[in-house]
Order: C-alpha cells, then structure tokens, then sequence
C-alpha cells in the first residue's frame, strides 16, 4: 500500500525525528555499556544475571531503550505518512551519519578518516541497495 | 595499543550482523500469515505470539540486542555500526540465492560500498585510547 503522500517538509520533519531519536538512543546505549564495563568479563564473574543487572541499574542505558522505543514508534508513524523507499533509506543514512558526529563530539572516540570514509560508503550503499 | 579482536568477539559481530536481518525477515514471514493488524483488530497481535516465525524472530532480535551491547562494551560505537549495516547485505544475498530474486546492479554496487565500509573499519582499531582514563586506571590500581 503506497502512504499518503505528504509534503516535502513534513516528510523530512518525520525522518529527522526517526533518525534523531536513534542517534540518541545508540549513543546513550553506547555511553552506558563504556561506562558497564566489558561484559563478556562481568559474565565471567557473576553470570548471566550480574551482566543483565549490570546493565539494566545503568540510568543511561534505560532512557537510551526509552530513545530507541520512541524511535520506533516514530517510523511506524512516519511509515504511516512516508513512502518506505524514501523513509527507510534516508532515515538509515542520516542515523549512520550522525551517530559517526555524536560519537565524536559526545563519546569522544577516534573518528578519523577511515571511519568517516566508512560512514559515507554505508550511506551511499544504503541508498543504492533501496534504489 | 592497537585493539584487536579476539575470534570470539568476531563471533559477537558476525552475531550482531545476522541476527538482526533474520529476525526481521522470520517477524515479516509471521505477520503475512497472520494478516493485516489494524485499530479494529489489535487482537490478532495476541494471536500473532503463537505464530512460531514470530516467536523465532523475536528470540533472534533480542539475540541481536544482547550481542549488540556486548560488542559496544569493547568497541566503539563507530567501529560496530557497519557491522549492522552489513545486515542490508545479507538480505539482499538471502534474497538473491534462496528466494531467486533478481538483484540489479544498483543493489550489487551498494553491496560492494557496504562491503569496502566494513572492511575500512575492521582493519582499524576497535576501541578509541583515552589516555587520561589509563593513567587513572593504573593509578586506582597502585
């Protein structure tokens, strides 16, 4: 079924929120397993059940699941209004794209020009293989 | 130092990369038998958890999520992104060679982007040095 179609700002509106919250919630989720720690090694020492409450008392990993629900919810709603050849792709790209900027300026990791590099081939190969 | 990965970690990976896809794939195989959910019909969700595709898919993507956060509690979250995108790649391989889909070249050139951008990073190192949080580290541990 093709969606209603609706205007070129509206539709943009739509897939920044989409591709917003994403990069909110993979960034926080990200922020909260560095500062978990490494849990292959918490589930060598406490199981199962000590990595699982490890990372559920992590403040920043439950509002980043909240981000990713909302997320979510948010292209289902989007989906309802935006064609998926142009929601899915896009919203995939600029999530790709600004998780790379947020982990910079915000996780301060190494993003240098291979990652970048990177970032910008999964973009264009996104979008080539929704074509 | 240079991070690298053990085997094991590239198993988590080669998890977070198929897992995803999959589960997808068995959730939209489910949901065409159920049929439609609309406002009128939100019962058939309730039906849809005895669907056995549905019940598999949702068991591989919260496999997905468990692997997923293990992989970004010793890797960068830019080091771990291609590998879901590499997701893409599989479904539109799965489609190519078990559903005998025709794959143009448009979707065969975005599978060798994917493919270089996966590539790039993994011969990278995997985690970002925050020297400052070293020298805290091995003073705690004097």
């Amino acid at each position: 079924m093709t969606a209603v179609h609706t205007s070129g700002l509206r539709a943009w509106g739509c897939i920044m929120v989409v591709a917003s919250l994403a990069i909110a919630g993979e960034c926080l989720i990200a922020a909260a397993m560095r500062g978990v720690g490494d849990l292959d090694d918490i589930r060598a020492e406490s199981g199962l059940p000590g990595a699982i409450k490890a990372v559920l008392s992590s403040p920043l990993f439950l509002i980043g699941a909240t981000c990713m629900a909302l997320n979510f919810f948010a292209m289902l709603f989007t989906l309802s209004t935006v064609d998926l050849s142009l929601a899915a792709p896009a919203s995939a790209s600029l999530t790709y794209v600004g998780n790379a900027a947020a982990a910079k300026v915000f996780l301060h990791e190494n993003v240098d020009r291979r990652r970048w590099l990177a970032v910008l081939c999964v973009c264009a190969g996104v979008y080539l293989i929704s074509k | 130092m240079k991070h690298t990965l053990t085997p094991q970690r590239y198993l988590i990976l080669l998890a977070v990369t198929l897992t995803a896809p999959l589960g997808d794939a068995l959730l939209t195989r489910g949901m065409a038998q159920i049929g439609a959910v609309d406002l009128h019909h939100l019962g058939l969700l309730w039906h849809a958890l005895f669907n056995p595709y549905v019940d598999l898919g949702i068991v591989l993507l919260i496999g997905f999520f468990a692997s997923y956060m293990t992989a970004l509690s010793w890797a960068d979250l830019t080091f771990v992104m291609p590998s879901t995108a590499f997701g893409y790649v599989v479904v539109a391989l799965l489609s190519r060679f078990c559903l005998h889909e025709h794959l143009s070249a448009y979707r065969w050139a975005g599978i060798c982007l994917i493919v270089c951008a996966v590539g790039f990073v993994a011969n990278g190192p995997s985690l970002t040095e925050h020297p400052e949080l070293n020298r805290m580290d091995s003073g705690a541990a004097r």
